[in-house]
């Protein structure tokens, strides 16, 4: 171009308009009405959240009023609705883990080993097979797998370990059994999907050292995707923890402050179950225990909710 | 190509060589003598003998009848256009193909001697020998010591720290990483990245070094670096190098093997196929065929 005509050109700027508007064809309602949804739904879960801590700690406190914490969180025996009462808080503490530790002894070796088989291992066609029938498995309500621990799991197992189960056929093991069951998928699937999310590129790097398959995985893939794999396990110990049916039905509901897997115990998911159920008026003390037991399993979910949070931070390795 | 001659003499070099090279392959062995095939090979002494090679996946036949001699402490170069199978030819050196469930080799690959795809080989001891870099570099999401540690620790090699070192300086890295080996791999630069790759690769001990157009994804500092390097290192290993830069080729490589993809009558079969292997000087000033010449001078791919 000539210089002229660059000049004669640069002149045109601003005297010129654009080839067409830059405003605004139209006012975009459609945009903002979207926004408000998307904020009034964040808004919504905030508020539900809120609404259940606080009418949680509201009878909370009531029951603070009338019950010390030392009373509270200790070894004594839990019977509440006894005359005179005792809320030895433990027993049920321990409960709880009791079936949760069995469930999660079930459920993550074989739900970890089963998502490096279907990832690592297992050709397409069969984890096509194999992966839905395992998130089938999660669909399955929890009351088929209480009745299925207690009529199944509790005379089998009785029958295989005599004089393991103390009152049959209710016991602690058989309920985190069938949890352990129960949460396998979500561990299995979730890490699965974890695993399968790692670059091909980090799989060959290591093969091609002269890596066998099972070092690959453990070493490469596994390291690699365990954020996933330590979400899965946490949202699996929530549903653990949290999992009322089947420790209803097959736990029993001895407050037995012990981990002895053949014992039974009652957790607190199943004393709130049972209390709740039952007959009782607002503003009693069995009332409100309810809700001081509810505090404290939202706690202990809360607590290991953030301890794993940090782990992952810690050992997570993230790949680009 | 090759002379008929020639091919004899390859043959009897490589039958001698056959018996340690077994030894090696069928088990775990020390450091030192695994080292010992390399380490008394002469230059362009034949580490690969291919004989009628071909690929497949899922019955598509991706490269069809190589037959050509790899020499030890030199550099090979193959070229050609993309899709001639390079790659899938490259991956036949160390097995990487049989991580793929569809592809299938035939004819005969052999590594001093042995037979890679014998029955009584295993895919993994293999790759100790034969080791590899990759296109885009692929550190572990891990610390830049425990990348090249990996290697090392999982195939129970002594002195790992010490390897550690020896292999960052081979790379040319230890310089620039040597105050930051807990540092995460992935804070590098490609170029760095790659360089890292290398020296995981080379902290195993291997024989051959197999790099897939390795400076592909690299700005040209970082991949006249790496072809420094490769100058280096052939000193040690064997290397095989893919690349669809021809300057790179012409410049590292003592070796050049031209690939084309080949079309059937219908036009709908491809496949690639060797067209002319020779010294690179003479592949790039003097080629026997007139497609290597086009390609080379940039008159087609
Ligand atoms: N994993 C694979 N599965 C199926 N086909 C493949 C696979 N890898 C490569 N191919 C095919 O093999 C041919 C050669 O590919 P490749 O070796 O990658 O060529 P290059 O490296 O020379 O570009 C191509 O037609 C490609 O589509
Ligand atoms: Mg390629």
């Amino acid at each position: 171009m000539e210089a002229r005509d660059a000049l004669e050109m640069a002149r045109g700027i601003g005297a010129d308009k654009p080839p067409r508007s830059l405003r605004s064809s139209s006012p975009r309602y459609g945009e903002k009405v979207i926004k408000y949804v998307l904020v009034a739904c964040a808004v919504l879960s905030v508020l539900t959240t809120t609404a259940i801590v606080v009418s949680l700690l509201v009878p909370t406190i009531g029951f603070f009023e009338q019950v010390s914490f030392g009373d509270f969180f200790s070894t004594e025996s839990w019977a509440p609705n006894l005359e005179p009462p005792s809320f030895g808080v433990f027993n049920i503490i321990v409960g709880t883990l009791s079936t949760t530790l069995w469930g999660l002894l079930v459920a993550i070796p074989v739900g970890f080993l089963s998502a490096i088989y279907l990832s690592e291992y297992a050709s397409k066609r069969v984890r096509k097979v194999v992966k839905p029938i395992l998130e089938v498995l999660a669909g399955i309500p929890t009351v088929a797998f209480g009745v299925f621990a207690v009529t199944f799991l509790s005379p089998l197992v009785g029958d295989a370990v005599p004089g393991f189960i103390k009152t049959p056929p209710f016991a602690a093991g058989i309920a985190g059994l069938a949890i352990g069951l129960m949460i396998v998928p979500i561990i299995s699937s979730i890490s699965d999907d974890a695993m399968r999310a790692v670059p091909g590129g980090l799989r060959e790097g290591a093969y091609a050292l002269g890596a066998g398959k099972f070092t690959v995985s453990t070493r490469v893939v596994v390291p690699a995707a365990i954020s996933g794999i330590v979400a899965s396990i946490v949202l699996a110990t929530s549903r653990a923890l949290g999992e009322t049916m089947i420790v209803l039905l097959a736990a029993g509901k001895s407050p037995n402050l012990t981990l002895d897997p053949g014992a039974s115990v009652q957790t607190m998911t199943a004393f709130i179950g049972t209390t709740a159920t039952g007959d009782i008026a607002t503003g009693t003390i069995s009332y409100d225990t309810i809700f001081a037991v509810g505090v404290v399993l939202f706690v202990m979910t809360l607590v290991m909710n953030m301890i794993s949070i940090r782990l992952v931070r810690k050992f997570r390795e993230v790949y680009e | 190509m090759n002379s008929n001659g020639e091919e004899g003499k390859v043959e009897s070099q490589m039958t001698a060589k056959k018996k340690s090279t077994e030894k090696a392959l069928s088990r775990k062995i020390e450091v030192a003598e695994r080292r010992l095939p390399s380490a008394s090979e002469a230059v362009g002494e034949p580490v690969f003998g291919l004989e009628g090679v071909g690929v497949s996946y899922g019955g598509k036949v991706a490269v069809r009848d190589v037959s050509m001699t790899i020499g030890a402490k030199e550099i090979t170069a193959l070229i050609g256009p993309s899709g001639c199978g390079k790659s899938t030819l490259l991956r036949c050196l160390n097995r990487m193909n049989d991580l793929v469930p569809s592809a299938e080799v035939f004819g005969k690959c052999l590594y001093h001697g042995t037979d890679l795809y014998g029955p009584e080989v295993d895919p993994v001891e293999v790759r100790k020998l034969i080791g590899m870099v990759f296109q885009k570099p692929n550190p572990f999401p891990k610390s830049i010591y425990d990348n090249i540690a990996f290697g090392p620790k999982v195939l129970g090699l002594p002195d790992v720290e010490e390897r550690v070192e020896r292999a960052l300086r081979s790379a040319a890295l230890w310089d620039e990483v040597k105050d930051r080996l807990d540092d995460n791999a992935y804070g590098m630069s490609g170029g760095q990245q790659q360089r890292l790759c290398i020296a995981r690769c080379i902290a195993v001990d291997p024989d051959v070094i197999l790099m897939d157009e390795p400076c592909s994804a690299l700005d040209p500092i970082s991949s006249g670096k790496i072809e420094d390097l490769m100058l280096e290192l052939k000193e040690d290993f064997s290397i095989v190098i893919v690349t669809h830069n021809m300057q790179q080729a012409a410049r590292v490589s003592d070796k050049t093997a031209f690939l084309i993809v080949e079309l059937d009558s219908t036009e709908e079969n491809r496949w690639g196929q060797l067209v002319e292997y020779d010294e690179t000087e003479k592949i790039f000033t003097n080629p026997a065929d007139s497609r290597t010449e086009d390609y080379v001078t940039g008159k087609v791919g």
